[in-house]
């Protein structure tokens, strides 16, 4: 059934009947190029989601103080909550074996001058760790050390755009810029991947920024570090022992929604990774559809197909065709049409996926992808269900009578 | 060659049922040239349908070359056709995508012939129907008579006992009806058995025995001095 002798009988077949070929080859090459357009999409989609929070470290717990909203032992609703230093020292003791590491987070904007050119930048006063928070890398110099926040050194991390704005094409590194009113040392330029906002930023030690005002204790945000290996549930954990603690070292009432907020990335995260995957869901679902629209097209195909061959297949039988020769001609021929088309459609596909890249980042896609055995599972699966809609007719064909196949002329 | 004994065959119209054929007996011996006649409905096409085993016997018995034809399944009906018969038909029945050679050639291919082997002899065939020089065309490049001598020699490739013709000349004018029954007399002067089924009384005369059918039964079986087609061409 596969000698030589067959495949070239079924080349020729194939050659001569161009218009079939082409139909029933389209008909796959389109339906396998959507699937796989259509699922690379989605996981384009994935990806966009993954790259917002990718920006940033997925391990963080962040603490913000707030306004009280309900009285608690003997304190008046309405009063704002601030964070010191001593907290940050009294949840790492409290806390050690949740902890990867901490770091205040003191912000402010303000105009930053050298030279003659000056601009409004946000200001971080932050400890050396929140480098590893932020995902901040550093492409000349250094980032802030324990050595800067203990001596309360007036340095400066700054970022790429900042450097560019301030300097131009002189090198920052080592000049002085005005910070408020103060002169602070560039020690380092960084850059973000968090877009152009968070590479407008300057970071400085918060015992400096502490120093200059007024040396008080007190700082905005306390951003949290959990030990990625306790997951989601462990993040979870420690997110309320915070609270709690929190809570109960400031006075709030347990229930007051305004004391304290804390934002865990870990949750926001896979709330996200969860629109994704039902979004891809809804993707797959489409693609399937597709599928089950091509695996239609060709069983049509098919028929039609059969049934125009209906004479030729009819004079074949006369001239001694068993029906195995028969159904094996016709099936042959669409395995070989819809592999070789099918394979042609899914390569397309790729390509046209590899092409994309992050053109339509605008649109929520970036580099969007499928793994090769999805796409080869769905070209191998209209393969076989174009060969199973093919055998029907095929073997119907395969018994109808000579003498009925050659009739009404 | 063929021994045909008490043969009944009817079709099932609705809930009618039509007897075509009521009882023939009738035999053919190796190297004559037969022609079935009578008109439309006379059951002749049924009977050459039955000898070619494109369709089944009711009753009686069929015996091809010593070899009884009973419950054939189609595989095995279609390797005996493969090996025992060759089909002319009335409207040619040529595969319009492949040339002359190739249409020749499919026999052999179901004989699972080698390629080579194939050409040669389809060739060989061709040349004896005097098409050698057509052997790329395709049929519709052919006239009538062209495309009925190609049928005649994919017909013979397969080197088959018995020819069996379904009105060969009916779609053919006189002077190509001629050339063609010429054709088919050469074929039996070199001892192919020949059956052909006409109602045209001056193709039948180019025989060696006519059997006259009339409403399922053999009325006549009669042996015939052949007139030549050639003094025609």
């Amino acid at each position: 059934m596969f000698s030589r002798d067959n495949w070239k009988e079924i080349f020729e077949t194939i050659q001569k009947n161009k218009l079939r070929t082409f139909l029933s080859g389209f008909t796959v090459a389109l339906g396998i190029l959507i699937f796989v357009v259509l699922f690379g999409f989605g996981n384009g989609l994935k990806n966009t989601f993954s790259k917002f929070f990718e920006d940033d470290a997925q391990n963080i717990i962040t603490l913000f103080p707030g306004q009280t909203s309900k009285p608690y032992k003997g304190y008046k609703s309405g009063r704002r909550i601030e964070f010191d230093n001593s907290d940050l020292e009294d949840i790492k003791t409290n806390f050690p074996i949740f902890l990867e590491y901490i770091t205040p987070r003191i912000s402010r904007n303000g105009l930053v001058k050298y030279k003659n050119e000056s601009n409004n930048y946000s200001t971080r006063a932050v400890a050396p760790s929140h480098q590893i928070a932020e995902k901040t890398i550093i492409m000349k110099g250094r980032y802030l050390n324990v050595k800067d926040v203990k001596e309360k050194s007036k340095t400066a991390v700054i970022g790429r755009l900042v450097e560019k704005d301030l300097f131009g094409a002189k090198n920052a590194m080592g000049e002085y810029i005005d910070i408020g009113g103060s002169a602070f040392k560039v020690i380092g330029v960084y850059q973000d991947e968090g877009g152009d906002d968070e590479e407008r930023r300057i970071y400085i030690p918060y015992t400096t920024r502490q120093l200059i005002e007024k040396n008080t204790d007190k700082i905005d945000q306390i951003i949290v570090a959990f030990r990625p290996e306790l997951g989601y549930a462990g993040a979870l954990a420690l997110d309320k022992g915070l609270t709690e603690f929190i809570k109960n070292k400031k006075f709030i009432n347990p229930n007051d929604q305004n004391g304290l907020y804390v934002r865990n990335v870990a949750e926001g995260l896979k709330q996200t990774q969860q629109m994704a995957f039902v979004l891809q869901m809804i993707v797959g679902f489409v693609a399937i559809g597709t599928i089950i629209a091509g695996i239609i097209g060709i069983s049509n195909i098919m028929v039609f197909v059969v049934k125009e061959r209906t004479k030729e297949l009819g004079i074949r039988k006369a001239l001694g065709a068993t029906p195995k020769a028969v159904i094996g001609t016709i099936l042959l021929e669409s395995v070989f049409i819809t592999t070789v088309f099918g394979f042609i459609g899914m390569i397309i596909g790729i390509a046209i996926l590899n092409s994309m890249g992050d053109k339509l980042k605008d649109r929520f896609i970036t580099d969007p992808y499928i793994d090769m055995p999805i796409a080869i599972g769905a070209t191998v699966l209209l393969i076989v269900f174009g060969a199973i809609a093919g055998y029907i007719p095929a073997k119907r064909a395969a018994r109808i009578k000579p003498i009925v196949a050659l009739r009404d002329e | 060659m063929i021994e045909i004994k008490d043969l009944h065959k009817s079709y099932k119209m609705g809930s009618n049922s039509l007897h075509v054929l009521k009882g023939i007996n009738f035999s053919v011996k190796e190297g004559e040239l037969v022609a079935i006649m009578g008109s439309s409905g006379s059951g002749k096409s049924t009977l050459l349908n039955i000898l070619g085993m494109l369709d089944e016997l009711d009753e009686g018995s069929y015996t091809l070359d010593g070899v009884p034809i009973k419950n054939l399944n189609e595989t095995k009906a279609a390797q005996y056709r493969n090996k025992f018969l060759g089909f002319v038909f009335q409207s040619f029945n040529l595969i319009n995508y492949k040339s002359a050679m190739e249409n020749v050639a499919l026999p052999l291919y179901y004989q699972k012939v080698g390629r080579k082997e194939r050409q040669e002899k389809a060739l060989k065939y061709l040349e004896q129907v005097g098409l050698k020089e057509w052997a790329t065309h395709l049929p519709n490049e052919l006239s009538g008579g062209q495309k009925q001598r190609v049928a005649i020699a994919r017909a013979m490739a397969a080197e088959p006992k018995v020819l069996l013709a379904d009105e060969p000349t009916g779609a053919l004018d006189s002077k190509t009806s001629y050339e063609v029954m010429d054709l088919i007399q050469k074929i039996n002067d070199q001892g192919n058995t020949i059956l052909l089924v006409t109602h045209e009384p001056d193709i039948a005369d180019m025989c060696k025995r006519i059997v006259h059918l009339k409403d399922g039964v053999i009325i006549e079986d009669k042996k015939v001095e052949q007139v030549r087609a050639s003094q025609y061409v």
